[in-house]
């Protein structure tokens, strides 16, 4: 047992520290917990459970079976001509200039998107958090409004305001020949929008939860003391709440990362606008080449499990929500 | 103790009622006549009513239900595909998109044709389907209606430039006639199938293939693009995206886009198919007196053009557990009268020469002769059964239309090629 996970283990059970040999701490947490936490905990795995098999049968089997066709040339259309290339096709992937044009965009969006998904939806979360009392429900509701709708619709509706045809932005803003979907940097701008307009909600929602376990003493006491807003801000407010944003960047990372609705609408991931997901989907549903497909949906999972591990373990996210380790 | 009880009655009662539900579904499946699923592409209602005519004509024999797919060709191919691969036997008849018939066909996932049905229903048949249903020399569909593209002008606009549109006129005549009046093209500029639809027919129009030969194995597959008809493709492609010929939403630019540009005040010349007859009609009913159409433009002056071949295609699942009564009914549907009254009903044009004669026809129709004629001289896009890998290879490299240039086609061959060698992503 590596002297690491020794406190962990400690306070994961809330018994002091021991002093017997590796075995006996192992062992030893065990009888000391009471009828009543042994009874928590199988009715935890019972109310738990079910859920929990269920999501290793319908996760862990595609994605080993996606794991064993990557590793053939596999077209759909043709089985007899199905044969064992090893690993053959993340060759060709990761030496495509395709695939990194498309990790390229994808990055780009997640890091945009998220950056800018953070500020307003901190802003928001201020607003919301500062309300009075009133208004609180009202506000929250609307925030909301964009993230209950559903991202196709949502896409559509972005795409028809913008389209050089039917769009009316472009006579709002006076430029009624600007294509926004006929070159990548103005898709992109429109998409980005898009995103950010409908998830920054699901942020501002997070973080206000965050917001209201800090104490407010602390903010008091820094008010008393003279600090400034600034000061409050930067040193008493956010650094409580640290674990509430490393969640919401988390998991709006590992979203914005496997955006596909958005482009699949609005350009089909023409013009420079084509994502990883969106690669994935083209090979292995449109072009029914199930091996490369397969090879290129693993690399995608990969890069996700990636992102997920950077951030739980590199920025120290605690996803059970109990703050610092 | 009465709790347990209590519950296993209910439980009781819980089976005896699923049991009697499923005793029923099954007595209901098995009585009255088979019941044929046709997987029908979105229409205006069209496919329904020919099910429901051939449904009573067969006294019977058979029920035909239809089942939607999606709206987009690519959607429906990808349904399609996977079911067919899946070994799904409720496809007993499908529409299909003529390019997809031989990715369908060379794996073995539709039924032969039976040698009295190919008879009955190719030997009346256009040109342009008839080359368009079969696949290595054999009939492995049945031409449902045919569509073609017609080049549609505003008589004011031609008036004007003085072009004489009795004979028939060339890219380059009405690129000018667009350049001389400010007026906008309506072409097809999108990165979509349309892209593909173009460029074949700029290349057929000059006798050249973008596919060469047989075609049914990836790493024999020769290209015609890298040729000097490639070439005048490119630059006729090129020349309208760069200088604006088209309007300024050339780029996401498709039929129903095209259309309206037409329709708009710098409209004059559109290369689409006849839908937009019946559209324009209820739309801009102003417009029709100024409307008049010819045959698909020619890229050489002195060689007949190649216009683009659409429609329908009936196909019926190897797997189905009802082949002969799929072609029964396939015979039904493709009827001359029932390809007529599809063509005044919903706006998609018979394959049959003999719907033609319908009085009814030529009456809501008016261009219905020359659309017969451009669907004799119309070529199917590339028949291979990697067409998907083909065309989306052709878009990308083909849009923007703007950055077309004469290295263009070198450019998609060669990419072409390494990735039906599966050397490069698409």
């Amino acid at each position: 047992m590596s002297t690491a996970a020794q406190p962990r283990e400690a306070s994961g059970s809330g018994s002091s520290a021991t002093t017997g040999g590796a075995v006996q701490k192992r062992n030893q947490p065990r009888p000391r917990r009471t009828e009543r936490a042994r009874a928590e905990a199988r009715l935890g795995w019972l109310l738990a459970g079910p859920a929990f098999v269920l999501m290793l049968l319908v996760t862990i089997y595609p994605i080993l079976q996606a794991a064993f066709d990557s590793l053939f040339s596999y077209r759909l259309t043709a089985p007899q001509d199905r044969a064992f290339v090893g690993l053959g096709n993340y060759g060709v992937v990761f030496t495509d200039p395709v695939f990194w044009a498309d990790f390229g965009v994808t990055l780009l969006i997640t890091v945009i998107t998220v950056a800018v998904e953070l500020v307003l939806g901190f802003a928001l979360a201020l607003v919301m958090n500062s309300a009075i009392k009133g208004l609180k429900g009202l506000l929250r509701t609307a925030i909301l409004v964009p993230y209950g709708i559903i991202t196709v619709v949502s896409a559509f509706a972005w795409f028809y305001a913008f389209d050089i045809n039917t769009g009316y932005v472009n006579s709002w803003i006076g430029q009624p020949n600007l294509d926004w979907f006929g070159s990548g940097p103005t898709a992109l701008v429109v998409i980005m929008a898009s995103e950010i307009w409908k998830t920054t909600p699901f942020i501002s929602l997070l973080l206000l939860s965050g917001l209201a376990q800090v104490p407010s003493e602390l903010t008091e006491a820094a008010k008393v003391d003279g600090a400034t807003w600034w000061e409050r801000m930067s040193r008493v407010i956010l650094p409580n709440m640290k674990a509430a944003i490393m969640v919401a960047v988390l998991f709006r990372a590992l979203d914005a990362f496997r955006i596909f609705d958005n482009i699949f609408i609005m350009t089909n991931g023409a013009y420079g606008t084509e994502t990883l997901s969106l690669l994935a989907y083209r090979t292995s549903i449109g072009r029914l080449e199930v091996g490369m497909g397969s090879a290129v949906s693993v690399v995608l999972f990969l890069l996700v499990i990636l992102i997920a591990v950077i951030a739980i373990k590199g920025f120290k996210v605690d996803l059970a929500g109990g703050g610092k380790r | 103790m009465s709790h347990s009880k209590r519950m296993r009655r209910w439980l009781a009662a819980g089976v005896a009622v699923a049991t009697a539900g499923l005793l029923a579904a099954c007595s209901a499946t098995n009585t009255g006549p088979p019941t044929l699923t046709w997987y029908i592409n979105p229409d205006d209602g069209g496919q329904v009513d020919i099910a429901a005519k051939c449904t009573q004509a067969s006294g019977g024999t058979y029920r035909i239900q239809t089942s939607l797919l999606p709206r987009d060709a690519a959607s429906q191919r990808e349904q399609l595909a996977r079911r067919l691969a899946a070994g799904d036997s409720s496809l007993d008849i499908m529409s299909l998109d003529p390019p997809y018939v031989p990715e369908l066909a060379e794996p073995g996932f539709l039924a032969p044709v039976p040698q009295t049905v190919i008879d009955q229903r190719t030997t009346d048949v256009v040109d342009g389907a008839r080359k368009g249903a079969q696949w290595n020399g054999k009939y492995v569909v049945i031409p449902f209606w045919a569509n073609t593209q017609l080049l549609w002008y505003r008589k004011s606009v031609v008036e004007k430039a003085g072009l004489d549109m009795s004979k028939p006129v060339t890219w380059d005549q009405i690129m000018n006639v667009a350049r001389q009046t400010g007026t906008h093209l309506g072409v097809q500029g999108i990165r979509g199938e349309s892209m593909t639809v173009w460029v074949n027919a700029l290349m057929e129009s000059q006798g050249q293939s973008i596919v060469i030969g047989n075609a049914s194995s990836a790493d024999q597959t020769q290209f015609g693009l890298d040729s000097p008809q490639g070439v005048k493709a490119a630059e006729i492609i090129g020349t309208i995206g760069r200088e604006g010929l088209g309007g300024p939403g050339l780029t996401t630019q498709d039929e129903n886009q095209s259309m309206s540009t037409f329709q708009g005040a710098k409209g004059s010349f559109m290369v689409n198919w006849p839908f937009v007859w019946p559209a324009t009609q209820s739309a801009k009913p102003e417009l029709i007196s100024d409307i008049g159409w010819t045959t698909y433009p020619r890229v050489d002056a002195n060689t007949e053009s190649a216009p683009p071949l659409g429609g329908i295609m009936l196909g019926v699942g190897a797997k189905s557990k009802h082949t002969d009564l799929a072609f029964e009914a396939v015979t039904c549907i493709t009827s001359p009268e029932n390809q007529a009254h599809y063509f005044v009903t919903n706006g998609n044009p018979p394959a049959s020469k003999a719907a033609y004669d319908d009085p009814q026809v030529a009456q809501k129709f008016p261009m219905a002769p020359v659309i017969r004629t451009s669907l004799d001289n119309a070529k199917p896009r590339p028949q291979t059964p990697y067409y998907n890998e083909v065309s989306t290879g052709l878009q990308q490299r083909w849009t923007p239309v703007q950055t077309v240039t004469d290295q263009t086609p070198a450019q998609t061959q060669q990419f072409l090629m390494q990735v039906l060698r599966g050397e490069r992503l698409l």
